[in-house]
């Protein structure tokens, strides 16, 4: 205790000499970055980056969904696919007792959210990870909602994005997941054939049987600031080689810098950039369509 | 102990050895002992019947990764006529933890692509212990693409603990070589056949393991994770591997409950490894035949069946009546 606390009588003191300074909880958050002590509303206005040091929090899936889509016209995809327990899998935890406790944490049926709605006024699906159920781990439920998600967009001729944030397959499904790393890439196979543009968007972190698969199959792949993306954990490259890794390894600078990614894009301006790239993928798709669609109709016409 | 054995087949290899010995003290001493010889050959046979037929998961896991168990090269020799080896993924180097290459299946010209590990300690670190690196995974993409378009059938053979987790392989893009062959795979246009014939290590084996069909040998596995990576996660002890094993259900008799392979090819008894001939004639005949299967459906029947295949992989509820 410091001299001026000791002078100080004991009921002024606003806090015990032992006790933390407590927070009421929700008010205030820090930065783990810069350790910035961050007011929460101003901290959501910004996108959930830190207006210091512009550190990206991690963000929920339904968060991020609103904060990318237009407010008009949003629809959930597959809400109703919930997840199964086929292998009645049980560790030190029962699989079905982490799931129903993952899905009153998160209020989510699984790790996976799609919508269906407007950037900008453009039609467009949007699939988000949601990392605070299980690890963002990707099983059966993640991998269908992916694929109906795409098929939607095909179904409607408009882009689909996807933002990561998943430690990878989830092991609770053995095979069923691993599978999925499989069935989310074969989709995206459609959606390339019928020639609408995937962004892949990785924010922190996105790891394992995610990243190899649908993660970097976009046609444009995005990543937010200093996001943790790549197949092998940090803690199992550094086992393996039994060296230190190099400083930045696996975050989005060093993917870029390696040729994994595409650009690097601040929350913020997430909306405009992906709005932007999407309009001129789309530009020669939508006369396309209106011409094939002119083409049809003075069939129609001659045909009356 | 002999380290061609695993723990659980030391009895087996005790007996064997007094079996050796005595044929060496028949051979020098001229003395009839096949009486005692052949009891003693019967009751090793028996043990072996006797262990082999109550594997744990976990045992098995051990049996796929025997030291002495066939390899992709094993199989290409034994199974294979007129090989050619093809290097090297054109952009960067050749991984030697997948072999790729020509060669004929009961006269038939095919594509090979299998992981290869090593058998003694140089070879082993030679092959990175069937850990391939993004350029294995890319030789394999441009192999297939060859395939492809000289209209040969590709045959996958999987043994891989699972994809190398190092920093050169982060660097040129483990996770965006393993995804671009699932890609690829899912609409390559030739019938593929995909084998588990050792250990199915999770991305590092599907990246080869994307097909028309799933053939598992009696003592392989196939899993999303290692026994041991899984137990010291979720069990926060690699010792519980025992119990993660039987989890995640890996072994071929389990996982055809699940309803992902075609087909389970039976062992010799005791392993592979205990006659590398059976072994391959039994894989050879299952694999004739289902190539035999595929080659009739046209390629656009192929391929749909293959996508219809791949978007039945998970189970889930959906309540919502669709």
């Amino acid at each position: 205790m410091s001299w001026f606390k000791k002078l100080v009588p004991s009921t002024i003191r606003t806090e015990g000499s032992n006790k933390k300074v407590t927070v009421p909880e929700g008010l205030w958050n820090k930065c783990p970055s810069c350790s910035a002590i961050l007011y929460n509303s101003e901290l959501e206005k910004n996108y959930s980056v830190c207006p210091k040091c512009e550190h990206h929090f991690r963000i929920s899936a339904r968060t991020r969904l609103n904060l990318f889509l237009d407010e008009q016209g949003r629809e959930e995809i597959a809400k109703h696919v919930k997840p199964v327990d086929p292998l009645k899998f049980k560790d030190s935890k029962k699989y079905k007792d982490r799931i129903s406790q993952a899905q009153k944490q998160t209020k989510e049926n699984d790790s996976l959210v799609v919508m269906q709605g407007q950037l900008h006024g453009q039609g467009i699906v949007v699939a988000a990870f949601e990392f605070s159920f299980m690890g963002g781990s990707m099983g059966s439920v993640a991998g269908e909602k992916f694929v109906r998600g795409v098929n939607k967009s095909i179904e409607l001729g408009i882009p689909f994005i996807v933002f990561t944030s998943s430690g990878g397959a989830r092991m609770q499904e053995s095979l069923f997941s691993l599978f999925q790393m499989a069935k989310t890439s074969a989709v995206l196979t459609k959606l390339a054939e019928a020639g609408l543009p995937y962004i892949a968007c990785l924010t922190d972190p996105t790891m394992g049987g995610v990243s190899a698969s649908l993660a970097m199959l976009g046609d444009i792949n995005i990543a937010e600031p200093n996001a943790l993306i790549g197949f092998a954990g940090p803690r199992v490259i550094e086992q393996t080689v039994r060296e230190k890794l190099p400083e930045g390894f696996q975050r989005s600078e060093f993917l870029q810098e390696h040729g994994a990614v595409d650009m690097i894009v601040d929350r913020r301006e997430m909306r405009d950039k992906c709005a932007s790239i999407l309009a001129m993928l789309m530009a020669n798709k939508i006369s396309m369509t209106e011409s094939s669609l002119t083409a049809v109709s003075i069939d129609a016409e001659q045909t009356a | 102990m002999d380290l061609n054995f695993l723990d659980f087949e030391q009895p087996i290899a005790e007996l064997e050895a007094k079996i050796k010995e005595l044929r060496n003290v028949q051979s020098d001493n001229n003395i009839n002992i096949s009486d005692a010889l052949k009891q003693l050959e019967d009751r090793s046979l028996a043990l072996t019947e006797s262990i082999f037929a109550n594997l744990s998961d976990w045992q098995i896991s051990q049996v796929s990764r025997h030291p002495g168990r066939p390899y992709t090269l094993d199989y290409v020799e034994h199974l294979f006529t007129e090989f050619h080896e093809l290097h090297g993924d054109r952009t960067y180097s050749d991984d030697p933890a997948i072999v790729c290459g020509l060669a004929r299946l009961d006269g038939q010209p095919v594509m090979i692509i299998g992981h290869q590990k090593g058998r003694d300690t140089k070879e082993k670190i030679y092959r990175n212990f069937g850990m391939p690196r993004p350029e294995g995974y890319r030789k394999a993409l441009r192999v297939m693409k060859m395939a492809e378009r000289f209209g040969l059938p590709l045959i996958c053979l999987i043994d891989t603990p699972g994809a190398y987790p190092g920093i050169g392989a982060e660097e040129r893009g483990q996770s965006e070589a393993i995804a671009r062959n699932l890609f690829e795979m899912a609409k390559l246009r030739t019938p593929i056949i995909c084998t588990i014939i050792g250990e199915g290590g999770s991305g590092g084996a599907l990246a080869i393991g994307v097909g028309d069909r799933l053939i598992m040998l009696e003592y392989s596995t196939y899993s999303v994770i290692s026994p041991e990576g899984c137990a010291s996660i979720l069990w926060k002890s690699p010792d519980k591997a025992q119990l993660a094993a039987e989890a995640m259900g890996i072994t071929s008799d389990r996982i055809r409950e699940q309803g992902f392979v075609d087909e389970v090819v039976r062992e010799p008894l005791g392993g592979g490894h205990r006659d590398f001939k059976i072994i391959a004639s039994n894989l050879k005949e299952a694999l004739i035949r289902h190539l035999a299967e595929l080659k009739q459906h046209s390629l656009d029947e192929l391929l749909e069946k293959r996508y219809q295949r791949i978007m039945d992989f998970g189970v889930f509820s959906d309540d919502s009546g669709k």
